[in-house]
Parts: structure tokens; C-alpha cells; sequence
């Protein structure tokens, strides 16, 4: 009876979702015009932020403030986590039986390189595929390797939270600087610099980097908590 | 001829993909249904490559078939691991 | 046969939209629920970049001088995706945390047994 329910209701939703669709062909040129956004976004990004990565250029300037309250909502999740999962009297379990040998060495041989990539990636989000979201889950995950493989490997929570609210107080800080150096929050008042090189694009790197950083140890956290909080 | 091929792939990694999601849908093991989510996030991230999101595509393989599933895995081993009835 | 040429992304967003959804409304299992969860947010990330694509356009980045931006796919539905994905993950963690929280409490994941959420 439920599921026949739950078939009705959603024969209902994809013809719904159906009859929407086939307003918007696929592959049409919407942005064809060009008083649309995404039109002014290719064409003027380049010049007025400076990044060779449009979608890097909407993330961090044009949206930016988007961006800001997203990484809040990501803090909020790692907190609510936290309290969920919190109890007062830390009760040890037996301790996990360690990995074999090859295992072990694997995870920290392979652990440096991982942070490596994923610094490389966030570092040069504006001038390939990838940024600071991408870079911090790709640093987190090797933490979750070093963490599970390593038997030694403790993880610092101090540490994790001292880096996420420096690199968000950097965030919100890059953004105030542009407020005060006349013009809006987060506007880009450094130097672009020349295009398609490293040292480019005004504040958008350095924002980049905050961000990294922050959803880097925040993810790490999370895993963290969830590994040793619950029973 | 190309552009045939190219279609027919997307049809055939359609139909891998769904395929993964009824899969999750009906294992009773919860360990094999996180597995195929983890399939179906990495043909996610391929199909953002092909639609020329590259960014999204980084995104969604690192996330979707990484940290996910060792949320996943984690909590799982934290709770039961079969879906009784 | 040119329909499924030409709808293919979309079939594959709606049809993962759909069965995300009947998980989520017919399945008793707590995880199974939020992997279906997951399932309907992978979906809608393929649709609304799917509904961003421009026939012939390439990747949002100037990585070459010859490069033209009459001839780049939509970056605005790419940024959107990138946070919500981004989003998502935390959002999953947080409920599988209140799952290992109700498992605790009830000594199980299914719908029907815990009282609170029945429906």
C-alpha cells in the first residue's frame, strides 16, 4: 500500500519535472543575449577579477558572499555533529586492531603526496579546474588515510580548530579589507596582476586558500568526531 | 559517426548509472548499497566531465565517491550492518 | 531513437530524482533513507548542469589566448553545483550522526519500530 502511494506520487512528480523540461531543450544557447548572467560573467570576468577560472571568479567574487555563508552552513554542520555526538565521560573500547605492515606504510608513504595535491589544487583554482573546496576535501580525505592506516596517528582537535577559525577569520577579513578600501564587501582592490600566471587575480587566491584551509579541517573534524565519539 | 558513438556512451553510462541506483535500492547488505552509491557518484562526476563542468566534476569524485562513502562506511560500522525486515 | 540522443542527461537526472525519492518515501532502513537522500541530490546537481550546457561550448576557463566566451558552457549553474555538493556532505554527516544517535537509543534503524517517527 505504501509503495504503491509512493509510485502514484512520484508518476506525478516526473511528469511534473517532464512537462518543465521540455520548455528547455537541451544544449540550447539560453545565454545567447546579452543582458543574461552568465553572458556577462564570461565576458567580463577575465577583465574585471583577473582569474582564468570563470566559474572560480562567480564562486569567489560575484557570489561571494554566497560562498561565505555556505562555509557557515558547513561550520554549522561540524557543530551540530559535534553535539550530537558528544558525551561527558570519554568510555575507551578495546583498541582497534592495527593494520598489516604494507598497509601502514602505504598510508604514510602515500599521505605527504595527497596533502601535496590537494595544496597544488587550491593553490591554482583560478588558473585550473579545482579550488578551495576541492583542494580541502582532497587534504581531508588524506587525513582520513593517515588516520585509519597509521596506528600512531592521533589527531590534534586543537590544532584543526585553531587553522578553521584563522582561515575563516581570513575570509571575513579579505572581504572587510575590501570594504574599506571603498567599494563593497569583497570587492577585488589588489593588483590582478598578469593573466593566466600564478600570482594573479587580486584577492581571489588568498580567498581560495582560506577556504581550503577552513573545509579542510572541517571535514577532517567531522570524520574525527564521527569516528571517535560515537560508541 | 562521432558524435553517434559519443551518444550511444552517454546512453549506455545512463543506464549503468540507474542501474547502480536500483542496486543500492534493493541490497539488503547496507555495506553493498553504500558501494553502489559510491558507483553511481563516480558516473555523476564522469557525466559533469562530458557536460564540460570540470570543476564540478573534481567535486563530485572526491566527494561523492570519497568522503561520502567513508561517512558511510563509518557510520554503518557504528550500527547494523544488514537491513532486517 | 534522436529523443534519447537528445534527452540522455535529462533521463538520467529525472530517473535518479525519481528513484532517490521512492527510496526515501518507501524504505523502513534509516540509511537506507539517506542514501536515498543522496541519490536525489546527485540528480538534481546532474539536471541543473545539464540544463547549463551549450551545444559545442567548452569549460568556463580561459586556460588558452585563443579562447572565446561566445563559445563557453554556463558558469552559473556550475558555481551553484559546486557549493551545493559541497553542502551536501555535511548535511550527510549530520544525519548519519543523529542515525548512530537513534541506533543508541532504540537499539535500531527501522522506521516503523522507532515510535517518534512513525507516520
Amino acid at each position: 500500500m505504501r509503495s504503491l502511494i509512493a509510485v502514484i506520487l512520484l508518476a506525478v512528480i516526473g511528469l511534473g519535472l517532464a512537462l518543465c523540461l521540455s520548455d528547455m531543450p537541451f544544449g540550447a544557447n539560453h545565454i545567447a543575449t546579452a543582458e543574461k548572467a552568465g553572458r556577462h560573467y564570461l565576458e567580463k570576468a577575465p577583465q574585471e577579477t583577473g582569474s582564468a577560472n570563470v566559474v572560480t571568479a562567480v564562486v569567489v567574487t560575484y557570489r561571494g558572499f554566497d560562498t561565505l555563508g555556505e562555509v557557515t552552513v558547513l561550520f554549522i554542520a561540524a557543530i551540530g555533529l559535534g553535539m550530537v555526538l558528544y558525551r561527558r565521560k570519554k568510555q575507551e573500547g578495546k583498541p582497534p586492531q592495527p593494520a598489516s605492515f604494507v598497509l601502514q606504510t602505504g598510508c604514510c608513504f602515500l599521505f605527504p603526496l595527497i596533502l601535496i595535491l590537494g595544496v597544488y589544487i587550491f593553490l591554482h583554482g583560478h588558473l585550473t579546474p579545482g579550488g578551495g573546496f576541492q583542494g580541502g576535501v582532497i587534504v581531508a580525505s588524506g587525513f582520513l588515510l593517515a588516520y585509519i592506516g597509521c596506528a600512531d596517528m592521533k589527531i590534534r582537535h586543537r590544532w584543526f580548530e585553531a587553522t578553521e577559525s584563522l582561515a575563516g577569520s581570513a575570509f571575513v577579513i579579505a572581504g572587510m579589507a575590501g570594504l574599506a578600501a571603498g567599494g563593497s564587501f569583497l570587492m577585488n582592490f589588489m593588483p590582478k596582476g598578469n593573466f593566466n600566471t600564478l600570482f594573479s587575480a587580486g584577492i581571489i587566491p588568498i580567498i581560495y586558500i582560506a577556504i581550503g584551509l577552513k573545509v579542510g579541517a572541517e571535514l577532517t573534524g567531522l570524520i574525527a568526531n564521527l569516528l571517535e565519539r560515537a560508541e | 559517426m562521432l558524435a553517434t558513438v559519443q551518444n550511444c556512451m552517454v546512453i549506455a553510462l545512463t543506464v549503468l548509472m540507474l542501474a547502480g541506483a536500483v542496486c543500492a535500492c534493493i541490497f539488503k547488505d547496507l555495506i553493498s548499497a553504500v558501494i553502489a552509491t559510491a558507483f553511481v557518484s563516480l558516473l555523476a562526476a564522469l557525466f559533469f566531465f562530458l557536460l564540460h563542468a570540470p570543476d564540478v566534476a573534481m567535486a563530485e569524485a572526491s566527494i561523492g565517491a570519497a568522503l561520502t562513502t567513508a561517512i558511510f562506511v563509518i557510520a554503518i560500522k557504528k550500527t547494523a550492518r544488514s537491513e532486517e525486515e | 531513437m534522436s529523443f534519447l540522443f537528445e534527452n540522455s542527461y535529462y533521463i538520467a537526472a529525472v530517473g535518479l530524482i525519481l528513484i532517490g525519492l521512492y527510496i526515501m518515501a518507501a524504505k523502513k532502513n534509516l540509511i537506507k533513507v539517506i542514501i536515498g537522500l543522496s541519490f536525489f541530490e546527485t540528480g538534481i546537481n546532474v539536471l541543473l548542469i545539464a540544463a547549463g550546457y551549450i551545444r559545442g561550448g567548452s569549460a568556463p576557463i580561459f586556460s588558452h589566448p585563443d579562447m572565446q566566451a561566445g563559445k563557453m558552457v554556463d558558469p552559473t549553474p556550475q558555481a551553484l553545483v559546486l557549493t551545493a555538493i559541497v553542502i551536501g556532505v555535511a548535511v550527510l554527516a549530520l544525519a548519519l550522526s543523529l542515525a548512530v544517535r537513534l541506533y543508541e537509543h532504540h537499539g535500531t534503524l527501522n522506521l516503523r519500530k522507532i515510535r517518534e517517527l512513525k507516520w
